[in-house]
């Protein structure tokens, strides 16, 4: 795998490694094991956090391991149940993608229908999930549509969990889901906050960690783990920034 | 927030916090007042943020397990275990029965101790000084037994991927029974100063009420969801470890206020105890680790995993692209979503019982802002 090399002086330079985000993430965003395992690509030249002052790791220092036996990949299997055949038949073309993985079914929803599919699910004929358990998202830099909004829901009556997920581009705007779910209000701040992530009928879409006038969105792949608010720490704090 | 005011006074915005000593840390309340009763409430946090998610991604999987301690520092343990859990989950690995046992008899100890400081500060917070004192003596023994397993007091950092890292010491069951018999009657003394005491009654009676439909709608898990009546513990609904194993109840209140989340709380630290023996007598010899390798890579894939920390549901959404660092790490964090709460419950009461709701939701400030 791309890291394999990486993988013993990252151990031992420990904590003050400054390892660019995107490296070990944006290699494989896609999830294709078969691109991962050939060498290494440049770095994505998109990528703003690549540190242009580090210097690239000493390949030489980690001896190459004995190759492990190739493993069968672990994949996701398609989920088939009558709920998925019921939201096909109420919303078509909503659901592009439903498989399940480690006991959890996961639905691809289309960005349209997101607020439509929520009620639904909410509602007795869908389930009734009515906990929203969790809202976040996750960055995926190469991808055409970068980001992916992750809804995980569960449902007393059935005693299950269900995960949605709507892929979104950076410029999109996403339907909020705070008419349906009460919780998502502060959950979609964060999101916006982290991510940078722009709803749509939010009731109070502001930051809720960082400071208001904080500029970047510290969970996007391209913002570097030393990389902050210059400015801001320099006029609140009166310090350098940590470089 | 409603505009309206009684007989036209003129709405006052104060803040409470981030410097106050009720707010259980830097919890910043702007409050909007008529009077001395509150219109509206707006939380301000982050006053703690660490960027614990992003540090994730910076280091290895198991680089980052004293992490998560950080976050509820009230319950390490409990964060640890399901942190360690996500990432079992995701390589598919199980854990011995022994291992599993040691790691209920932790958190359920860890419940204790969260618990017994949630009692001391609220009741604090109330006026009644004397608990205080009396828990955190408790608590002591708890941690006492945490740092004979693994030095540590606090941040403990007693799990690792796989198992456990040091298999239970000599006198360990003897030392957990001992607290055990030694607690139960404790428990009795606290509610002996606040049961029935009218002066707590008063100020937790119908104060911060909310709906099992309303706390659902707002995400709220935990003891305070039980105390509005849902009865819906993770423990028992989709039990981790060996949970499923062990018999306890499910505690519920009735009216949704704080007093009956403050009984809730005490029959939960009750319902430990005995998990706690149940696991102890359970104990087998045993390996205490689970097949990992080393190098900890988890194939590509994402799993979300959820436990019954003491102050609610405590999730974590861990996504590999199989390399040895997870891609994303997303901890749902029960102080936060129960937090949320707080616009709803004190709507209408005086700023004094926003002190006493605060205090019943049973955040801690790390973990709200991670």
């Amino acid at each position: 795998m791309a890291d394999e090399k990486k993988e013993l002086p990252k151990a031992v330079e420990g904590a003050g490694t400054q390892k660019p985000a995107t490296e070990g993430g944006g290699a494989s965003a896609q999830a294709k094991p078969g691109a991962d395992a050939s060498s290494k690509p440049p770095a994505p030249a998109g990528a703003g956090g690549g540190a242009p002052g580090a210097p690239a790791k000493p390949p030489a220092a980690a001896p190459p391991k004995p190759a492990a036996p190739p493993k069968a990949p672990i994949k996701p299997d398609p989920w088939s149940s009558p709920l998925l055949d019921e939201l096909q038949k109420r919303f078509p073309g909503a659901i592009s993608e439903a498989v399940i993985f480690r006991n959890m079914p996961s639905l691809n929803v289309a960005k349209e229908h997101l607020v439509a599919v929520c009620q639904f699910l909410k509602g007795p004929d869908g389930g009734a999930y009515n906990l929203l358990t969790d809202e976040t998202a996750a960055d995926y830099p190469k991808r055409e549509k970068r980001f992916d909004i992750v809804y995980h829901l569960y449902s007393f009556e059935k005693n299950n969990r269900l995960r949605l997920r709507v892929q979104v581009g950076a410029e999109e705007k996403v339907p909020s889901v705070t008419g349906v779910w009460p919780t998502a209000n502060w959950l979609e701040r964060e999101i916006y906050d982290m991510f940078g992530v722009v709803y749509e009928g939010h009731p109070d879409l502001k930051r809720i960690l960082l400071p208001d006038e904080w500029v970047g969105h510290p969970l996007r792949k391209d913002y570097d783990i030393l990389k902050q608010d210059e400015a801001w720490v320099k006029a609140n704090l009166g310090i350098g920034s940590g470089h | 927030m409603p505009e309206a005011t009684f007989l036209d006074a003129n709405e006052l915005v104060i803040n409470m916090g981030p410097q106050h000593p009720a707010t259980h840390g830097v919890l910043r309340v702007k409050l909007k007042l008529d009077g001395e009763r509150v219109l509206g409430t707006e939380c301000i946090i982050g006053y703690l943020h660490r960027g614990v998610e992003k540090i994730a991604e910076n280091r290895t999987y198991a680089q980052f397990t004293p992490y998560v301690d950080r976050m509820d520092y009230c319950a390490a343990v409990t964060n640890g275990m399901g942190y360690v859990e996500a990432v079992e989950k995701l390589l598919g690995v199980e854990i011995p029965p022994r291992a599993q046992y040691t790691r209920m008899i932790l958190a359920e100890l860890q419940r204790i101790a969260s618990h017994l400081i949630w009692l001391g500060t609220h009741a604090l917070d109330i006026g009644a000084m004397t608990p205080v004192f009396y828990t955190f003596r408790e608590r002591e023994e708890v941690l006492k037994i945490f740092e004979e397993y693994c030095g540590a007091r606090l941040t403990t950092h007693a799990f690792r991927i796989g198992g456990l890292q040091y298999d239970l010491y000599d006198g360990f069951e003897r030392n957990v029974v001992k607290f055990c018999d030694y607690f139960l009657p404790k428990i009795d003394e606290y509610e002996q100063l606040l049961t029935k005491n009218r002066i707590w009654i008063n100020r937790t009676r119908n104060i911060g009420v909310i709906s099992g439909e309303d706390a659902i709608a707002l995400g709220v898990t935990g003891p305070v969801l039980r105390g509005s009546g849902v009865k819906w513990d993770i423990r028992k609904a989709q039990p981790y470890e060996a949970y499923d194993k062990v018999e306890f109840d499910v505690p519920i209140g009735e009216h949704g206020d704080t007093y009956d989340r403050y009984l809730v709380r005490m029959a939960e630290m009750r319902q430990s105890v005995r998990i706690i023996r149940q696991c102890v007598e359970r104990l087998g010899p045993g390996p205490i680790f689970g097949k990992v390798g080393k190098v900890i890579k988890p194939p590509t894939g994402e799993v979300y995993h959820s436990i019954e920390a003491p102050k609610g549901e405590l999730g974590y959404y861990v996504v590999s692209d199989g390399t040895v660092n997870p891609y994303r790490v997303r901890v749902r964090p029960p102080s936060l979503l129960n937090l949320q709460a707080l616009d709803k419950m004190a709507h209408g009461h005086l700023i004094a019982d926003v002190v006493a709701i605060i205090g019943t939701i049973d955040i801690v400030l790390g973990e709200v802002d991670r």
